[in-house]
């Protein structure tokens, strides 16, 4: 997959993160995922439409999930809270994610993003010749923070625009 | 959470209402809590667009901070809509997606302002006094500027 594409979802990781937990964050790994991708604990996902399609599951272990929601939501969360973890997770998918995507919309890449939903299924589908799939992990002082982030250029789309561009 | 002068409605002194849309509850949760702080009173809330729209109609808020991306109907058609029949409404964007073009769509259709998400309520509190301007005051005088 492109770096072009990848840097961005890499950058507001870190700046929203880094804000919402008041710490430094690392990246711990980062590896192309051949295998159907396989949840870790609390997962969001978000897709995308337009120039560049996809989806990116967003995914924190559960303790690492109950201590990001009690941080952002400045009160103490349960594990027993499951909405509550859900939602802070899904918002947090959804700053890092649109973060992202206004980056890459502003360097000429043009597509829309839909809400993020829950990610409840234990696998995901398996990535494709078309649907390049890379896995970051980002060590936080709550834990593990994972993005699985599968995208592919609408090729017709480009050419198109190019076409009219001249 | 730190606090600020509250800011208050010039006419009668009473705190500013909100109405806050987003189809996040944990983000309008966020939201409501940081309003608070700057002695806001959050009175309604709606999780997309078509509600947002009837809530207004119902509540007349001074304020609406008004998610993007949102089901059935989206933040900028949303605001356009509340726009079209209420020119003085006063509706500030909040949304993680802040690229150029969306900012320009939002303020193009009528919205006041656009805030992008992670908010910071610094950030957040100075929008606010400036889209209050002269209908809102501070502790320490009238809104904009201070």
């Amino acid at each position: 997959m492109r770096m072009e594409l990848i840097q961005p979802f890499i950058n507001s990781a870190d700046a929203v993160l880094a804000q919402g937990l008041e710490s430094p964050i690392s990246i711990e790994n980062l590896s192309m995922e051949q295998e159907a991708y396989r949840r870790k604990g609390i997962a969001a996902e978000v897709f995308l439409t337009g120039e560049i399609e996809g989806r990116i599951i967003f995914d924190v272990d559960l303790g690492a999930a109950v201590q990001l929601a009690s941080r952002l939501a400045g009160v103490a969360v349960s594990e027993t809270d499951d909405d509550l973890v859900r939602e802070a997770v899904c918002e947090l998918a959804n700053q890092i994610i649109g973060n992202s995507i206004t980056t890459l919309n502003d360097q000429g890449f043009h597509f829309h993003v839909r809400p993020p939903t829950l990610h409840t299924s234990e696998q995901g589908s398996k990535s494709t010749e078309d649907t390049e799939a890379l896995v970051m992990c980002f060590n936080t002082s709550s834990g593990n923070v994972f993005m699985n982030v599968a995208l592919r250029y609408q090729r017709r789309r480009a050419v198109e625009r190019a076409v009219v561009a001249g | 959470m730190e606090k600020f002068a509250p800011v208050k409605r010039s006419e009668d002194g009473q705190p500013v209402r909100y109405l806050i849309v987003d189809d996040s509850v944990f983000a309008r949760k966020n939201l409501a809590r940081m309003v608070e702080t700057f002695g806001g009173q959050v009175i309604g809330e709606a999780g997309d667009g078509v509600s947002a729209i009837s809530e207004y109609e119902r509540l007349t808020p001074d304020i609406v901070l008004m998610d993007i991306t949102m089901p059935q109907m989206e933040g900028i058609e949303a605001a356009e809509k509340i726009v079209r029949d209420h020119p003085s409404a006063r509706i500030v964007m909040v949304s993680s997606v802040g690229y150029q073009e969306n900012i320009v769509a939002a303020l193009q259709r009528g919205a006041r302002h656009f805030v992008q998400k992670p908010v910071k309520p610094e950030v957040l509190y100075e929008v606010i006094k400036y889209v209050m301007r002269d209908d809102g005051t501070t502790a320490q005088g009238t809104g904009a500027g201070v």
